[in-house]
């Protein structure tokens, strides 16, 4: 069991991280302290911008300025640190066994053309080769910060309250198959995509082998990780409309396929038998934060980021979504949302399998 | 005293339970408990027993809303997260808006009346027995699953909206899937293709009728719909959803004796 | 021959208390065993093996095998058929021809591989009450799909929406991962056919022909047989590549990797002839290779030509015996337009094979399917070809673990004679099956009944799918594609970490 909450501004309001943490605060009752985490969208809106930012977690061990030159090793193959520095966290609430480090980092001109793919092999580097260092982020104006501890703790630790952002996503951790670690705990990120997941993925082996062969590494130990990758890998990289692609991971029943009209039909027997792999099984609900750039089933291309919920198609999760003026919330309770927005226009239960997506008003 | 208030706001459910305990302890007359700011607490309510107790609640309580509750009267002024009535084995839960995921899982006994809509795998494993009929209303929409493993009691389910107006087709899927017990009242149309596994659309007779009316009218009460709105739900083309049989799946299995 | 004779391996007895002297069994018998002499029934043991169709024809029960109890003395290296085969090759000087699988005493890795099953931190599914999807389809799938925007009046407005780009090649649609595997009309008897015919049409699954050819009495069933394309090329023409719902290139077959098929002469009567097209009573043999495939590139031209003569609008599939480098020639075939490779493992059954190739040559199914996937994963080719096990799938935990392990579907072969009666006596390449499934003799083929033959078969893979279905639900599965190559539900037990290596899977406990 876990907890998840998500909200975005459609109107790109700046939000203190200080309302996640009371949000997640109030589902700590689904986790069991193990883990917590938090993403922010928008939180380095001046200079750095435009940079990639990693937050990277190094072992605090005498090992340390080894691990870390061997990081910048890495990332100095691929383009330039413009700055980096420890992520400022507060003392005594949480053991250090990690020292959270960010890099404000460009890609080199010469691989403009496949910018992110190199970020992907970067990170996929890191995490597989580089022992005691692990990237928890790797996303343009966003950050993810997480350890294990109770909701309260992590956001006290990270200072997460000093942040703003038009988006946050949070999650609190009751871990289901291996031992707590902070890499562990959610949100997982690849680029500017991040997701949050309450549930268990049965079809793990499946997912983890299929994005394998497409050179993703799971090295974080967590069954969620695939998620990431799985939507990395269908939207950015094969550029399927995004509700088709939501389709893969939660599809129609092939008798619901069955009785569609035939060029419907065709479309959704094809999703099927081409990411058959894609197909997330077991229970889920999940929240996701996703870069620039996706394309919709009508042909629309999203210039900014857009955030969605989705559970599996037997509905083994809750979910509930809410909206209030330009504020939209995906959230595991509805009183969760109420915390910190007690009066609300309009609450739902999304449809098992079927998307809720929220995008910024133009 | 027989009216308490208890501010709820910022308590954790065990300090809020704790004193709804207390307070039963201490003043054994006490005929209602009202309880303010809820949001979120779970377990409200878990194994009362006083039978002539009420208690209000004004926000939105947590999950487990009445676990194992056999006696008191809850009303709740918001949503309920899931699994009111979960368990349950006498008693009332009205709920002025909508509830989540398995309301009334394993019910026993008692009723509970939801204005708005209920989520997945509500009234799974309903069980009765003899005088103890469960009984689940729901004004609004019920999601798939309903009534799955149905071995008792009635599911009503009244489509229409907070004004009273029809919903419209009714679009559950999978409902009654496993049922072998009790029955499922829903006001409009079902195809046969949103069934589930061992469950029948059977004929809805005037008996039928006149089981459902004191639920309809009791829901009606509660709720305060006009009578015009009452009418319209006792007039309107029900669908009857019952088991095929007792043992739906008694000719799966073979002995290993070969 | 003195020196060359062994004890019969069984002792037939029938209880002279017992026996009404209806003569049943001299009758049923096809081996000639029992004989009516004077008042009593005499059996000529040494006949018998051990088929049960006197035993089981007997309306008094009044008979009895048993194995002969005569002692060897016994040798941890000469065991008794370490013996019996040299008695049997000094009198004859012949290479020693046996029928079914691999017969010796190699680990069965399906029985040291355990199940998940979900608690607590994940509910299983009940498949009953669940929805729960087994529908499998085998062919070829795109490397991803593509996209069009097209623009489209709707209620007079202009909108956009995305059509799909990617054709997808034809594939079989399978209602359960289970099908019947090839054994030749000529092999098995036209009724044991007809019984597989009925029984997967009601299924929703495909037979497959074997090399013998299609009998028009199939014609009816054909859009749920695979037709065969071996070596000997028999009973190819156009009319037989269009007919079938797909077509398959035999290269090898498990039992006996590296040579071709053999029908002996027996079982070639009349209509074998005329099917197979060769002489009345000769032998039909297969060649080893095709004589038109001597490298991956001659595979890949038969495939295309196979497409070529059927318009691309059939799967082709080519199967391989499980061999060493079975994941090399996977990837061969997954590069060469092919839709399916079928691996076929050395417990494989067949009508008659040498009993040294039987036994000795060829490797486990189990490890070849996880070889096979794990090599196709690493050449990003999985997601493109479908993989189709057989060899020894003797129930559905058996089909479970091996989807898991990698494969899209199983064939199934002895299992499917077992369903009609077949007892594994082994001895199908005589001509003389009792039960009617694996002779031509007319008297014998018309004990098999097609219509109870063919209810029998299906009731084998309800069963099965059913089972599938609950260990699916037990898993928190519910749709096949997700347990496809899903190692992670499985464990070994008793396995040393080579093994447990080549199989993907950790250990119990880890």
């Amino acid at each position: 069991m876990c907890g998840i909450i998500g909200f975005m501004s459609r109107k790109k309001r700046m939000i203190k991280g200080d309302k996640i943490a009371i949000a997640l605060d109030s589902l700590k009752e689904r986790g069991n302290g193990k883990g917590s985490g938090y993403v922010g969208y928008g939180i380095y809106p001046t200079k750095y911008k435009d940079c990639y930012a990693f937050h990277i977690l190094i072992d605090n061990t005498p090992k340390f300025e080894k691990i870390k030159v061997e990081v910048e090793n890495v990332l100095e193959q691929y383009g330039t640190i413009v700055k980096d520095e420890e992520i400022p966290t507060e003392d005594g609430i949480i053991e250090k066994i990690h020292i959270p480090w960010r890099y404000f980092y460009e890609v080199d001109e010469k691989y403009a053309d496949r910018e992110e793919d190199v970020v992907v092999d970067i990170v996929m580097e890191i995490n597989d080769k580089i022992d005691g260092a692990f990237v928890i982020s790797s996303g343009k104006d966003l950050g993810v910060f997480k350890a294990v501890g109770w909701p309260d703790e992590v956001a006290k630790f990270y200072r997460i309250d000093k942040y703003g952002g038009y988006m946050w996503l949070a999650h609190a951790r009751y871990p289901t198959n291996t031992k707590a670690w902070w890499g562990g705990a959610h949100p997982f990120n690849l680029l500017n995509w991040s997701v949050v997941h309450n549930g268990e993925i049965t079809s793990y082996g499946t997912n983890r082998r299929f994005v394998e062969m497409f050179g993703y590494k799971c090295r974080l130990l967590t069954d969620t990780e695939v998620v990431a990758y799985i939507l990395d890998l269908l939207m950015r990289k094969h550029k399927i409309p995004v509700e088709y692609a939501l389709s893969a991971l939660a599809p129609r029943f092939w008798d619901e396929i069955d009785k569609m009209p035939e060029e419907e039909r065709e479309l959704h027997t094809a999703i099927r038998l081409a990411y058959g792999g894609a197909m997330l099984n077991g229970p889920f609900a999940i929240a996701v934060g996703t870069p620039h750039g996706l394309i919709f089933m009508n042909g629309d291309i999203e210039n900014d980021t857009t955030m969605f919920g989705l559970t599996d198609r037997i509905k083994l999760r809750p979910l509930i979504a809410a909206e209030k003026d330009d504020m939209i919330f995906i959230s595991s309770e509805e009183s969760a949302i109420r915390k910190i927005c007690p009066d609300l226009d309009r609450v739902w239960m999304p449809d098992a399998g079927m998307p809720v997506i929220a995008r910024p008003w133009k | 005293m027989e009216e308490v208030v208890i501010d709820a706001k910022d308590m954790h459910y065990r300090e809020l339970n704790e004193k709804i305990h207390q307070i039963l302890r201490e003043n054994p007359d006490v005929k209602k408990i009202i309880l303010k700011n809820v949001l979120g607490q779970r377990f409200i309510g878990n194994g009362l027993q006083k039978k002539d107790l009420t208690i209000e609640i004004y926000g939105i309580p947590g999950g487990d809303l009445g676990m194992f509750m056999s006696g008191p009267t809850i009303i709740v002024y918001g949503n309920a997260e899931f699994a009111p009535g979960n368990t349950m084995d006498d008693g009332t839960i009205v709920i002025h808006g909508s509830s989540g995921d398995v309301t009334a899982h394993s019910m026993r006994g008692g009723k509970i009346f939801v204005r708005g809509d209920v989520g997945y795998r509500s009234g799974i494993h309903m069980k009765a027995y003899k005088d103890k009929v469960p009984v689940l209303v729901v004004g609004g929409r019920a999601k798939d699953f309903l009534g799955e493993y149905m071995a008792g009691g009635n599911i009503i389910v009244l489509n229409i909206d907070e004004k009273g107006n029809d919903l419209g087709k009714v679009k559950g899927r999978m409902i009654g899937t496993g049922i072998h017990g009790g029955a499922i009242y829903i006001r409009g149309e079902i195809d046969k293709d949103q069934l589930g596994v061992a469950a029948d659309i059977k004929e809805f007779t005037e008996e039928d009728l006149e089981k459902i009316k004191p639920y309809i009218e009791e829901f009606c009460k509660w709720f305060n719909l006009s009578e015009d709105v009452k009418n319209k739900l006792l007039n309107s083309k029900w669908t009857k959803i019952a088991p095929i049989s007792k043992r739906p799946f008694g000719k799966l299995y073979t002995p290993d004796l070969m | 021959m003195i020196p060359s004779y062994v004890p019969p391996k069984y002792k037939v007895e029938v209880d002279p208390n017992k026996c009404m002297l209806c003569e049943r069994c001299t009758v049923e018998c096809s081996w000639g065993v029992h004989r009516r002499e004077g008042d009593r029934i005499i059996s000529y043991s040494n006949r018998c093996g051990a088929c049960h169709r006197c035993v089981v024809m007997c309306p008094r029960d009044a008979i009895t095998i048993k194995e002969n109890a005569i002692s060897w003395r016994s040798h941890p290296l000469w065991d008794i058929d370490a013996r019996a085969d040299i008695y049997n090759q000094a009198k004859t000087g012949c290479i020693l021809l046996s029928g079914m699988g691999n017969a010796k005493e190699h680990p069965i890795y399906f029985d040291k591989i355990v199940l998940d099953a979900c608690q607590v931190t994940n509910p299983s599914i009940d498949p009953l009450r669940e929805p729960m999807e087994l529908r499998t389809y085998i062919g070829k799938k795109p490397k991803q799909l593509e996209f069009d925007f097209v623009e489209e009046e709707f209620d007079g407005k202009k909108i956009k929406k995305a059509k799909l780009k990617t054709k997808i090649a034809p594939n079989l649609k399978l209602d359960t991962p289970i099908m019947i595997a090839h054994m030749s009309y000529g092999a098995l008897s036209l009724n044991a056919h007809l019984s597989f015919a009925k029984a997967v049409k009601e299924c929703g699954t495909f037979m497959g022909t074997g090399e013998g050819g299609l009998p028009k009495a199939l014609y009816p069933y054909a859009d749920h047989i695979i037709t065969q394309v071996a070596s000997g090329r028999f009973g190819v023409n156009e009319e037989y590549l269009m007919k079938g719902a797909a077509i398959e290139i035999k290269i090898g077959q498990g039992a006996k990797p590296g040579i071709g098929g053999h029908l002996p002469g027996e079982k070639v009567t009349a209509e074998i002839s005329a099917t197979r097209m060769i002489p009345e009573g000769s032998d039909a043999i297969s060649p080893a290779p095709h004589h038109d495939i001597y490298s991956i590139e001659d595979l890949a031209q038969l495939v295309r030509s196979l497409k070529e003569a059927t318009r691309w609008k059939k799967p082709v599939f080519v199967k391989i015996a499980a061999v060493h480098n079975a994941p090399a020639i996977a990837v061969g075939i997954a590069t060469s337009d092919a839709d399916a490779v079928v691996i076929d493992g050395y417990r494989g059954g067949t009508g008659a094979a040498p009993k040294v190739f039987r036994d000795h040559v060829g490797i486990p199914i189990e490890m070849a399917i996880a070889a096979v996937d794990q090599r196709l994963r690493e050449e990003g080719l999985r997601n493109e070809i479908s993989i189709i096990a057989s060899g020894g799938i003797r129930c559905s935990a058996d089909v479970f673990k091996a989807i898991a392990l990698g494969a899209d579907a199983v064939y199934i072969g002895t299992a499917a004679m077992v369903a009609l009666g077949c007892r594994v006596c082994g001895r199908c390449y005589t001509g003389l099956c009792a039960w009617g499934i694996a002779t031509q003799r007319p008297e014998l083929v018309k004990r098999l009944d097609p219509e109870v033959g063919a209810r029998r078969v299906a009731n084998l893979i309800k069963a099965w799918t059913h089972e599938i279905k609950e260990l699916l639900g037990a898993n928190g599965i519910n749709s096949i594609e997700s347990l496809r190559g899903n190692r992670d539900r499985l464990r070994g037990v008793g396995l040393n970490e080579k093994e447990l290596e080549i199989l993907g899977i950790k250990a119990a406990g880890e």
